[in-house]
Order: C-alpha cells, then structure tokens, then sequence
C-alpha cells in the first residue's frame, strides 16, 4: 500500500511540472525549426531539411492508422499521391483563372485530395480489420497505381503533372522560388500539422480509436461503432497523407505515379515502425532517420535498400516499439536511480555488435560489388570484394561478432531485470 | 475469335493453376498460423533464381527438384527463427517481418543477379510446338507447366484427404483456434507446412520462370495478386482459392489478349470535346485495363460479399 | 409495468445444433435477477443474444418493451444496456483511467467528437473519477490495464460496464477465480454500484447467487425450467434434480 501511494504522490506532482515541460517540448521543436537552416544553410542540407519534414507529416498521418488505430495499411502513399496531384492541378488552376490563391495554402488542396479518396474508398475498406485490412490496403494500391497510368488526362502518364510554384500570387513578397522559403513553407505546415495530430489524439475520437486498436470487441459494448471510429481515422490519416503530398508537389514542382506507388506506401511504414508506433514522437524518430539514411546511403552503397529491410527486420524481431520504445523504456530507470546499473553492460556490448554490424555491412558490399570489383571502404579500410582476406575477414567479423555479442545482450538482459526490479519496488513501474 | 478464345482458355488456366500452387500454400499458411505470409511470392521468385541459376550448373531437371527443396529449407528456417519468435508479438508484428523479408529478398536478389531479365530458357528437350491450333503453334513447354501443375494439385488433394497431417491441416481449416491442441509436436507441424507451402511457390517459379519473365520484380509483380486471389475466394477456403486462382487467370489472360475499346466499339468520340478523363476511359483498350482487373474484382467482391466467395469466417 | 428485458420463444442454432431452445425471460425493473445453470447450459450465449452479441435464429428480444433482436450491440448499449464478459475483456494498453473514461464518452454525448479535447471535459472528468472511487481503483489510474492483477482486472470490468450509466446491468460471472475476501468485496461492489438498476447476472457461486438476487431463473440445456424467488428455487423439485442436486453430491 506504501508504494502505491508513493506513487500517486509521485504522479500528481509530474501533472503539475508536465504542462509546463510539455509546451517546452513544442516551443524547442520550433525554434529548432527556424534556426536549422542558419546553421546548416547550404543548398544540399536545405534540401534534406525540406524532405525530411514532409516525411514527418506523412509518417505521422500514418500513425493515425498503425499507431493510434491498429490498422494495418500497404496503400497510404495513395492518399499521399492524390494529394500530389491535387495539390499540382490547384497550382496550375490558380495560375490559369488568376485565382487570389497564394502558395502556403496549397498544401490544404492536396489534404483535401488525400481526404476525398479517403472518404470514398474507406467505407469499403475498414469494415474489417487486422489482416484483411492490410490485405485490401494492397489491392486498393495497385488498384490506384495502374488507374493512374490509364488516365492520362489527371495523372499525366508516365511523365506526370508538372506546375510552377513561382507563378502563384506573391504572398508578403514571398516568391518561394528559392529552397529556404520552401523549406519555411514545409516547416509552417509540419508545426500546423504535427500539432493537429497531437490534438486529436487527445479528443475522444482519439481516445476511442486507441481503444479500437485494443479490443474492438469490447468498445461495441460502450455505445461505439467500431467501423465508423476506424472510418473516421482513415480520413484523418488520408488528410494529412495528402497534406505531405501537396508539400512534395511544391518541392518538386511535379506530381508523378511513383508519388502513390507501393515503394512510398512501403517507406512510411518503415519510417513509422523504426521510430515507434507507441509514442507520438516516433514516427517523427523514424522519418528523420529513413529519409536520412536514404539520403545519405544512397550515395555510398547500391545495397541500401538492403539496409533498410534488415534494420527493419531486426525491429520487428527484437525491439517492436521502434526507437521511441526503446528510449522510453529507459524512462522509469532514470527516473527510480537505476539506470547507471545497466550502463555498464551497455558498454560491454558495443564492442561485439559493432564488429557484427561490421561483418554484415562486409558481406552485404562484398556480394553487391563482387562483379563490379569497386573497392569497399569501411571507416578508412579498404577491402577488395574478391580477395578472399575479405571474405575471410567478413566471415570471422560476422560469426564471432554474433557469439560475443549474444553473451553480451544476455548480460544486458539481467541488468535491466535487476534493475526494473529496484523500479518497480519503488513505484516508478506497473 | 476461336483461336483466341481456346489458345486464351489454356493460357488462362494455366496461369490459374500457376496462381493455385502459390495461393494453396499462402491459405494453408494462414489459417494454421494465423500469418499472412507477405513473402510468399518471394519464395516464388526465389524459385525461379536458383532454378536458372542450377540449371546453368547441374541442369534443368535436377534443378526442378533441388531448387524448390532449398526454398523449402529457407521456408523453414524462416518459420524457426523468425516467425516463431515474432508470435509473441502478435499476428500484425509476424506479418511485418515477412513484409521485410519480402523487402530484403527483392533486394537482395537484384544484388546477386542484377535488376534486368535473365536469360532462363525452355529446356531442350521440350522447346517445340505441341500442337498446332488454327495458325498458333502451342508450345510443349506450357503443357509441361499444366501437367506440373495438375499432378501437384492431385498430389495436394490426395495428401490432404487420405493422411494424417492432411486431417490435421483439414481441421486447422475449419477450426483454426483448436491449432493450439495439437499438442508438443505444433511447431514442427508449423515448420513443415510452411517449409512445403515455400517450396510449392518456389515449384511454381522454376516452371514459370522460363515460360514468364524471370526477373528481380517479380515477387512484387504476382505478390499483391496472390492476396487479391485469396481474399476474393474467401480467407482459409482452399476450394475458395481454387475457383479464385482460375477465375482470376482466365479473366486477366483475356483481358490481354482483347485489344477492344469504348471508342473501337462505339466510334470514336467528337474530337473537339479536348482531352479528359472520359477519352482516357473510351480510348483505353481492355488489353491496357488488365493489370487493374484482379483489382476491380477485389473492390467489387468486398462490396457484395465481404467474406470472399467461399469464405464462411468474418476475421 | 414493461419489463426491462422480455426474452419470448428465442432459439440459437449454430449449424444443426440448437444451444438455445425456447427461451423465455422476463426482468422486471429495478430487479436483480440471477441466470444460473450447470456448465455448458447456455448461459453466456443468453447474454450475448440479450446484448446483440448474436442475434436469434428466431425469437425476440425487447428493451423497456423496444424490440431489440437483431440490433448491433452498440446500438443495444445505447439504448441503455450494459453487459461485461466472462473473460476479461478491457483495453489493454490503454491506462485504467483512459479504459473508464472511454466507457463515459458515449454516455456524456461527446461520441465521435474531434473537435474537443477530452482532458477538458469536466462532466466526464467527474464522472471517471467517481467511477474509480466506486471501484477502488484510483490509485491505480495511471497503470495499463494489461498490467493489473486479475481482480483488478475484473473491478475494472465492472467499472467499465457501469460507466455508461445504463439502466440495465448485465454481469457474466464477476467473481470467477476470485479468492472469497475478493468475491465478498466484489458482491458488496456490485450491490451498491446497481443500486436502483436491473441488474442480471450469471454467476456459479451460489452464496453469492442467494444473496444478491430478487429473482433466479435456472438454464438447463438451453431452456429455462424455472423463474421465481431464491425461496421458491430452493424448493423446486425440478431445480433439485437438475442444478442443485448435482452440487449436494
């Protein structure tokens, strides 16, 4: 009985320090916004700015779905696309007809786009859920992806729709020709976004859909339909996919069939999955870290795809929650004094999983550049990809890496038991 | 018209039976384990990789038994390592690990074989015309295919009525909660019906492979028709997935090979009315219209009968 | 009077099978009525026809004498029934504070609501926090519920059953697997959160079962074979035979 009212105590004071912190958050996250690209203002980091905070609205759109709902999806660049697409036939339209339209709210027509294809087709598609859903997702994908190519008159063909976002109505002298008004333009509507969908995970739809995820059984006995509730999340999720899309036109000044294929659909379920489903922040975690490593991999490896597909394996395998769980997992360690007693075998552990990661990252470049001969520089060593001194080096990287680094896991394993213990006695952990 | 209409006939059938060996096991899978396989076309394409690649080494017919027999291996380990520690997270989290399974498998197919078509040709001994219809010369290849085909759908029917593992994969059918009753020996039912599943679908690509186009897409290709096949007849209905998989082979086989449009039936329309989406629809010819038909089939399907077409269970 | 719930000639067949054969029942209002039978008789599938869980081969079912058979079960709820389950059936993720504020939103009209926040709700915010209260759970608010004890977890089930405000209560064994201070402290819960409410109940427990109902009725096979007081219960001889006779052995 002790703990437990230590508890309480202990949570009614966060309540009253957490709405101060919890505005602090937001604030931060703007002002880094602003000042990013002062720091890092070359046209290249500018560009990955822009890309990076479009794939954070369209990871959070799909967080509505995966996170907050428990809906499967492998078709949301769909509404992504058809925001694109909107967004690029608003532009054209607004130059054309001399409509008093200027760029910034442009986005708002590709949400739109994503919305009504939302409205349409998600009846039919959230009447179940779980598996069949993910299932039909598919379909619903391809379905839209080859439409796309036939009518030629919406999408463009091959070649898609392109547009002019100088040409639009001049808005406090912003032409938004050059990247850093873009990126302002992306940043504006990824705070507007971000907090939209913060918002509504605390209204009672919100609420609602997260106990639809849980047992949609169990909410039809407490006067709700849950197939109005997951009617309702995919629209939202269709909004803000076709807000990112709009976005993308802009920055590209092109909407094209790839924008709702089944590689972007693909994407962002990576993005959402490595960041965490669990944790509003995690799938901002995990579009920061997809879009940068395809940024940036892209140019080192002809593999990173690869990379991507195991890192998001290995998630799925050992760390479900992505890296906002694995973060918050920390948080009642801190919080109880325990953490320094896992810190240790943290350590220890580092040494074995690097040289395993080593040894994969050695086979995989090994196998890709094999015919090709091109030498695989790993942190300043060269390897030659048909010496067998790199196979063999490969191979005793990859299967010692994976003996030690298996005792050192488990070691991590007891710690953080021992430690969740002391947590838990002292009230900091159910 | 007639020619069409029987040379489309056995291509459709054949590409039915073709999409039965895969969505046989992609059922069987899933109503034992609960788990939609994602990379079940992976497997496929799998077993059209090492089919060309043994058939360049050892030949094409010992590479007709040796690829689909390692795919099966890899099918099981897959099970054993991967999905067996995944189910503790619960069926959304095994699906997403064959999602990336899937994923990598593509991937690393490209790597090793690179991203253009393989040369994978039709063994000597059955490159020639089996018989002439009209002015088309069939090939034997294809006949070969359905025989394959056919001979492992009578295999399956009679392993599945007459033996014992058969009754319990009949009863995980109908009853898939009472799976968990089987008692200690569940995992290694699990691992060989997977492994077996994985090596039909590779079956499947090693004949397919030199008759289709064997090339790093091709599990992306096939994978979504292979859901849509098995939604359409019913999740965990066998008999389901077989009226499906040749529904589906005859009608995109047709629509193929039929070059008519709006505007070839009805004549063209009034120029001067400019380019929209209605001369995009009146244009298009059912040929262009093939790859969105299984699709169409699918929304039309959950429309009317949302449980599939032989399908009795809601989830 | 209209009874609050009227079961007539109600049947359930699942294939050829009938669980439920002419099933008749009637609750009066503000009644406590316990459905007891040996395993296997059909009760919880009278609960889930009565709550929409299924629907009857034929038969009806009224509500404060509307017809409610063939309704869904959110649509039942809304018309003031309630039921909770036999195995525990909460949001499990979801903390013990957010899983009884879910069951008031409906109740308190904000439904589907995207436009409010639901922190700022002060009727609802009142009404989860006495239900809490009512069911000594407050200061557990902020656990997820997957990570309560089990009679924890079947406090919270009452909670969440009651939170509506529904009129008519339907409780599927509340005390199963509970210890005897559990099941004692659960009954005088259940007494005084249904005060004023009909209640019906399916409950193995017979001292429980006596002391809590007005009414019982007895499900043998499917079929009632007798309605009336714990008195006239006790001294029916077709009970003795069926039910009660089997536990004196």
């Amino acid at each position: 009985m002790t703990t437990a009212a230590t508890s309480t105590t202990k949570v009614g004071a966060d309540a009253a320090g957490g709405g101060l912190r919890f505005y602090g958050v937001w604030l931060i996250g703007i002002v880094v916004l602003i000042v990013l690209p002062m720091i890092f203002s070359s046209g290249g980091s500018l560009t990955s700015f822009s890309l990076i905070g479009i794939a954070i609205v369209f990871a959070l759109s799909y967080n509505i779905l995966l996170g907050q709902t428990g809906l499967l999806s492998f078709g949301h660049a769909v509404h992504y696309g058809l925001g694109g697409f909107a967004a690029c036939h608003m532009m054209n339209a607004v130059v054309s007809h001399g409509w008093p339209i200027p760029l910034p709210f442009i986005p708002l027509f590709g949400g739109i786009g994503g919305l009504v294809f939302a409205m349409i087709i998600g009846w039919v598609m959230t009447k179940r859920a779980g598996t069949v859903f993910a299932m039909i997702s598919l379909g619903i994908g391809e379905l839209v992806a080859s439409s796309s190519l036939i009518l030629r008159s919406v999408f463009g063909g091959e070649s898609g729709i392109t547009t002019d976002r100088t040409a639009l109505p001049k808005l406090l002298g912003w032409s938004f020709g050059p990247q850093l008004q873009v990126y302002y333009l992306i940043a504006f509507w990824l705070v507007l976004s971000a907090i939209a969908m913060y918002a509504l995970t605390r209204t009672p739809l919100g609420r609602i859909s997260n106990a639809v995820r849980d047992n949609p059984e169990r909410v039809q006995f407490i006067g709700y339909d849950p197939h109005v509730v997951r009617y309702l999340a995919y629209c939202f999720a269709g909004f803000f996919a076709g807000v990112a899309g709009g976005l993308t036109a802009i920055n590209f000044e092109i909407a094209n069939s790839a924008l709702l294929g089944a590689i972007q659909s693909g994407l962002v379920l990576f993005s959402t999955f490595i960041g965490g489903t669990a944790f509003f922040f995690g799938p901002i975690l995990g579009a920061i870290l997809v879009t940068y490593l395809q940024l940036g991999l892209t140019n080192l490896t002809t593999a990173w795809q690869l990379y991507f597909g195991i890192i998001f394996i290995g998630i799925v395998m050992y760390a479900p929650g992505g890296i906002a769980g694995l973060l918050m997992m920390h948080r009642p360690l801190i919080r109880a004094g325990t953490l320094w007693t896992v810190i240790p075998s943290y350590l220890v552990a580092i040494v074995p999983t690097i040289a395993l990661a080593c040894g994969v990252i050695l086979t995989i470049e090994t196998v890709a550049r094999f015919s090709g001969g091109d030498a695989i520089n790993l942190f300043g060593i060269a390897f030659n990809p048909t010496s067998p001194v790199t196979w063999i080096a490969a191979a005793v990287l990859v299967v010692g890496g994976a003996f030690v680094a298996r005792l050192t896991w488990r070691r991590i394993a007891e710690a953080w038991d021992r430690a969740a213990t002391v947590a838990r006695d002292r009230g900091y952990l159910a | 018209m007639l020619e069409l209409i029987v040379i489309s006939t056995l291509n459709g059938v054949l590409f039915g039976m073709l999409l039965f060996l895969l969505s046989s096991g992609l059922t069987v899978i899933f109503s034992m384990m609960g788990v939609l396989n994602f990379a079940h076309a992976s497997f496929y394409m799998l077993g059209a990789f090492f089919g060309f690649q043994l058939t360049k080494w050892i030949g094409f017919w010992p590479a007709l038994v040796l690829a689909p027999l390692l795919v099966g291996a890899i099918g099981m380990a897959v099970e054993r390592y991967g999905l067996r520690n995944t189910h503790k997270h619960g069926h959304v989290a095994e699906l997403l690990l064959t999602f990336g399974l899937a994923f990598a498998i593509e991937e690393i197919v490209s790597m090793i074989w690179g991203k253009s078509p393989l040369d994978y040709r039709v063994p000597a001994l059955l490159d020639f015309p089996a018989f002439t219809i009209f002015s088309t010369n069939y090939p034997a290849y294809k006949l070969f295919m359905l025989a394959v085909s056919v001979i492992i759908f009578v295999a399956l029917l009679i392993v599945l009525k007459r033996t014992r593992v058969g009754l319990i994969v009949q009863a995980a059918l109908t009853h898939p909660h009472m799976v968990g009753h089987l008692g200690h020996n569940v995992g290694r039912v699990f691992m060989a019906v997977f492994g077996v599943g994985s090596a039909l679908a590779a079956l499947a690509g090693v004949i397919a492979g030199p008759a289709l186009v064997t090339q790093s897409d091709m599990a992306a290709a096939l994978g979504p028709i292979l859901f849509v096949v098995i939604v359409f007849g019913g999740l965990g209905s066998l008999p389901g997935a077989f009226i499906a998989s040749l529904v589906i082979g005859l009608v995109q086989t047709f629509a193929v090979a039929l070059d008519g449009s709006l505007a070839s039936a009805f004549g063209p329309l009034d120029p001067a009315a400019g380019p929209s989406v209605l001369t995009d629809i009146w244009n298009v010819t059912i040929a262009q219209v093939a790859p969105i038909v299984p699709y169409m089939l699918l929304v039309i399907i959950l429309i009317v009968r949302p449980m599939g077409l032989m399908g009795t269970r809601e989830s | 009077m209209t009874a609050a719930i009227e079961v007539r000639a109600v049947e359930k067949r699942f294939g050829n099978v009938g669980i439920i054969r002419d099933l008749n029942l009637s609750v009066a209002k503000g009644e406590r009525h316990a459905i007891i039978g040996p395993n296997g008789a059909g009760k919880s599938t009278t609960f889930n026809l009565i709550s929409g869980h299924i629907a009857p081969t034929s038969g009806e079912v009224k509500l404060n004498g509307d017809l409610i058979s063939g309704l869904q079960p959110f649509e039942i709820n809304r018309r003031g029934l309630s039921r909770s389950f036999q195995v525990t059936n909460v949001f499990a993720r979801m903390t013990v504070w957010e899983n009884v504020r879910c069951a008031v939103l409906w109740a308190t009209g904000h439904r589907y609501a995207f436009w409010k926040n639901v922190d700022s709700l002060p009727e609802v915010r009142e009404r989860t926090a006495q239900i809490l209260d009512d069911i000594h759970l407050t200061h557990r608010r902020d656990v997820p519920a997957g990570l309560l004890t089990y009679a924890e977890q079947r406090e919270l089930e009452i909670g969440i059953t009651i939170a509506s405000g529904a009129t008519v209560v339907m409780l599927d064994e509340p005390t199963a697997g509970m210890s005897n201070a559990e099941t004692e402290r659960a009954v005088a819960l259940i007494r005084r959160l249904t005060e004023g409410k009909t209640l019906v109940i399916v409950e193995h427990d017979m001292s429980v079962v006596f002391g809590l109902a007005d009414r019982i009725s007895v499900l043998v096979y499917g079929h009632i074979i007798a309605s009336g007081t714990p008195e006239e219960i006790r001294r029916d001889p077709k009970v003795k035979e069926a039910y009660l006779g089997e536990e004196a052995h």
